[in-house]
């Protein structure tokens, strides 16, 4: 299919001005949030309706094009990156808040409304959304619904899989599929958790009912410094283990908080080879008690200081640095890689040291930002894709952490997706037999292969190849792949 | 024999059944054998496939807040070693009067009192891993809180009451147990209370329970005890008796309430026509138009309805599923002659064929649990 027959089949069915067609105007959709990974569409849709989203899967269908959806593109695998000879189809124009019910707690929302709107939009009747990616200034909910986002809040309010009550979505024939709904339970299959964070392959959604949360009465955090990471990481163990559920537990390396400091100014102790932030929230006198029981804990596990925040701006100023460590590791390097694994918490000591050698082997700088309480790692890799080999070094450095990740009994993604990105990773984590159950469920929903093509779930042939590549020590790993 | 021994057994025997078209009726403790679409098939020595002997934990570190049990173990040894560290299962399966293994209970996806606040059992379930019907024994998820990696297929096992192959492991999110609990009860009717819950809910309370029955509200409240002491001065409400306040939640969360009648009169009840109704609801639904009282959980969520034949008290036929239709929910008729709706709420049609496609995949010998979640499937 070339690109004009396509553009016109579209246009028989969306105003003109919802179908991108010139360079300069596909341009802006070559990639998502992960900049490395880029190829322009074929063609843009933008349509305004459920209706309209209708007929773009369905002249797709037709046509037998490629179809990837697209929320606000902040994401960070890679999930939205175009395909060469298909449509991008964005939602960022089905942006409207449906209703907000107080007194059910419940937000109904169209996929392109973004994150933080929606805790804005709630805010009024005292509740909120509680998953809050860092990106979610700009994320969308049907972003976050395909990507099962998390935040720095996780541990106490679950991902985004635990606040969403429904969805309603199309598969590529065109047919509304309802999932989930107001009501606790339902019958049958859970296909609501099963659609939620499977990265625009399985349907596409066009709306989300959230649940609302009460904002808690207050909530501080405290600051500690500690002397060596491995001792931050026990402390974090130790936190869990005393029976503390923290609303936030996040740690940041001193590479990290020397880059942002000076960005923020969010008063972090430079001296310090780790910080820790642990937030209580409740009401004043729970916070009181769970904020002595964590100094004291972290008095125990040789924090070197501790500063606990005595007014809001000052809670915020505490975790701007925080929710600012990527940005700052672009003001610090020229181009910086994330990375997402999950690793069981007590393997923080030894994950970090691992990645400290992985540095020296590479020639490259890492800072490290950990959503410590859930174990997972953001560890951000700095290079300069400008500066030959830097970018494939970085590659390969992303590669080896993800499985040691797997090894460690974690996982290559906590909250950023598969995607493009980590689609060899996928080779490591799975066997071909798990592999193949996810290909079964792919095609359950989309017979076809249209959506989102390529990406989240290899092809056999695609982690033979990757095995072939990637050889350690001799030994062929992922040895129950059938080589051709 | 040893575990894996056990495993190699159940491994073998589904390959010879699957070979042999010779479909299989999963079977733990038997606590949930009445939770089924239709009666299937018979439960002979040959047919169930039974998988208390699978069992142990595997793995329990009380610092990662991750139980990890064969599908065998026994909740009572699962509750007791989280006990011991303070810990707990927040979704609180109900055991039905006996001891369910973890592999039904997750099977199945029931949940108790504490749903509304702290989660369902599939917002617990962390890993699974199924055995299929070609004997092979794959694992999904994982013992982290946070994974994305793939499409959520432990998620889906979770209430796939065994229809995509045998759960035999599953890893499961654990919380410390609240430090203070506390429940008071309030004097009024079902729709004042609704409402009451509904209002509650909205705000940053401690919940961990909202429930009435027979003109009495029922509020639990758990987590640091500053916290339930200020709720309790917000509230009101007399305090119930600590004793009297863990029995009625048990009442509840292990469906052995009066209204239940459960266990050797449930054969009983099926004689006798009596049913028994749950109807799941959007959780600000005013009181259902259906006659009798109900008895109300999850702040307003859950409803029970009992139809006695004899007094000719409560709702008749499939009264209740249309009542819950039409306020957005669905019914399930939990024990006694099931309408011809069928005992589980109908899928919808776009559900029901994706639900038809993954089980073709899954299972297309329609090896496990024929009949268990859908006629015919």
């Amino acid at each position: 299919m070339n690109q004009s027959d396509v553009a016109a089949a579209l246009r028989q069915v969306l105003p003109d001005d919802c179908v991108l067609a010139r360079d300069e105007e596909l341009r802006p959709y070559e990639c998502d949030g992960l900049s490395v990974f880029r190829q322009k569409p074929m063609l843009v849709a933008l349509p305004r309706t459920e209706d309209e989203v209708r007929d773009v899967l369905v002249t797709c269908r037709r046509l037998e094009v490629p179809v990837v959806a697209r929320g606000a593109g902040t994401g960070l695998s890679g999930g939205s990156m175009p395909h060469e000879s298909g449509v991008l189809l964005s939602l960022a124009r089905l942006n409207r808040i449906v209703q907000i019910d107080p007194l059910a707690r419940t937000a109904r929302l169209q996929p392109g409304v973004r994150n933080l709107k929606v805790s804005e939009a709630a805010a009024p009747h005292g509740l909120y959304y509680a998953p809050d990616p860092s990106s979610q200034i700009a994320c969308s909910i049907g972003g976050n619904v395909a990507e099962n986002s998390g935040g720095v809040h996780c541990l106490k309010y679950g991902l985004t899989v635990h606040n969403v009550l429904a969805i309603r979505g199309l598969t590529i024939d065109g047919d509304l599929v309802e999932l989930g709904g107001g009501a606790g339970d339902h019958p049958g299959l859970d296909l609501l958790a099963l659609v939620i964070g499977s990265e625009g392959l399985l349907m596409v959604v066009t709306e989300v009912t959230v649940k609302l949360i009460p904002r808690p009465q207050l909530a501080r955090v405290v600051m500690a410094s500690f002397a060596d990471v491995q001792a931050a990481g026990n402390a974090v163990a130790a936190i869990i283990a005393a029976g503390i559920i923290p609303a936030g537990l996040e740690m940041m390396d001193r590479k990290a908080t020397v880059a942002v400091e000076p960005f923020v100014k969010a008063g972090y102790d430079l001296a310090a080879q780790a910080i820790l932030l642990a937030e209580a929230d409740g009401t004043p006198e729970e916070v009181a008690d769970q904020i002595a029981e964590i100094e004291k804990v972290l008095q125990a596990a040789g924090a070197t200081a501790m500063v606990v925040s005595s007014s809001e701006a000052e809670r915020l100023r505490f975790w701007s640095g925080r929710k600012n460590a990527f940005p700052a590791a672009g003001r610090v390097s020229p181009d910086y890689y994330c990375m997402d694994g999950t690793i069981p918490r007590k393997n923080l000591g030894p994950m970090l040291k691992a990645i400290e050698d992985m540095e020296a082997r590479y020639s490259l700088r890492c800072m490290n930002v950990f959503h410590a309480g859930d174990g997972n790692l953001h560890p951000l890799i700095l290079f300069d894709a400008n500066t030959p080999g830097e970018w494939e070094r970085a590659d390969r450095f992303g590669a080896e952490i993800l499985e040691l990740c797997v090894r460690l009994g974690g996982t290559i993604t906590g909250e950023h997706g598969v995607g493009i990105e980590k689609i060899n990773s996928m080779c490591v984590q799975f066997s071909a037999i798990e592999r193949d159950a996810f290909l079964k469920i792919k095609a359950a929903f989309d017979t076809t292969g249209l959506l989102n093509p390529g990406k989240a779930i290899p092809s056999l042939a695609r982690c033979a190849e990757y095995g072939k590549m990637h050889v350690h020590g001799g030994a062929l790993p992922y040895a129950d792949i059938p080589r051709f | 024999m040893d575990v894996q021994g056990v495993l190699n057994e159940l491994r073998e025997r589904v390959v010879s059944a699957d070979q042999q078209r010779q479909p299989l009726r999963l079977r733990g403790a038997g606590t949930k054998d009445f939770y089924a679409q239709d009666a299937g098939i018979a439960a002979t020595d040959a047919n169930v496939l039974d998988l208390t002997l699978y069992r142990g934990i595997v793995d329990y570190e009380p610092s990662e807040l991750v139980v990890t049990a064969r599908c065998g173990t026994p909740l009572s040894e699962i509750e007791s070693a989280l006990a011991d560290r303070g810990q707990f299962l927040a979704f609180e399966p109900p055991a039905f009067g006996g001891d369910p293994t973890i592999g039904g209970i997750i099977a199945a996806g029931l949940s108790g009192p504490r749903r509304p606040y702290g989660g369902a059992a599939r917002d617990f379930v962390l890993g699974a891993t199924l055995l299929d019907a070609r004997g092979d024994v794959l694992r999904f998820g994982g013992q982290v809180m946070k994974n994305v990696a793939g499409f959520d297929v432990s998620r889906l096992l979770c209430g796939s009451l065994g229809i995509l192959g045998v759960i035999t492991e599953v890893s499961l999110k654990v919380l410390p147990r609240p430090r203070a609990e506390e429940t008071l009860r309030f004097e009024m009717p079902a729709r004042q209370a609704v409402e009451a819950f509904n209002r509650w809910s909205g705000q940053p309370l401690p919940l961990s329970g909202a429930a009435w029955w027979d003109g009495i509200a029922w509020v639990r409240l758990s987590g640091a005890a500053s916290a339930v002491r200020a709720a309790h001065e917000r509230l009101g409400g007399d305090r119930a008796d600590p004793t009297e306040a863990t029995q009625w939640w048990s009442s509840l969360r292990h469906c052995q309430h009066p209204i239940f009648q459960s266990g050797a009169s449930q054969a009983n009840d099926m004689t006798r026509g009596r049913t028994l109704w749950r109807l799941s609801l959007p959780d600000t639904t005013p009181p259902v138009d259906l006659p009798g009282e109900p008895l109300i959980d999850w702040g307003g969520a859950l409803r029970w309805y009992a139809f006695d034949p004899q007094s000719g008290a409560g709702p008749r036929g499939d009264e209740p599923r249309k009542a819950a239709s039409a306020a957005g929910g669905t019914a399930m008729c939990w024990l006694g002659p099931a309408p011809a709706s069928g005992r589980f709420h109908p899928l919808q049609p776009t559900v029901a064929t994706l639900t038809r496609r993954l089980k073709e995949r899954f299972d297309p010998h329609r090896t496990f649990n024929p009949g268990r979640m859908i006629a015919g499937l």
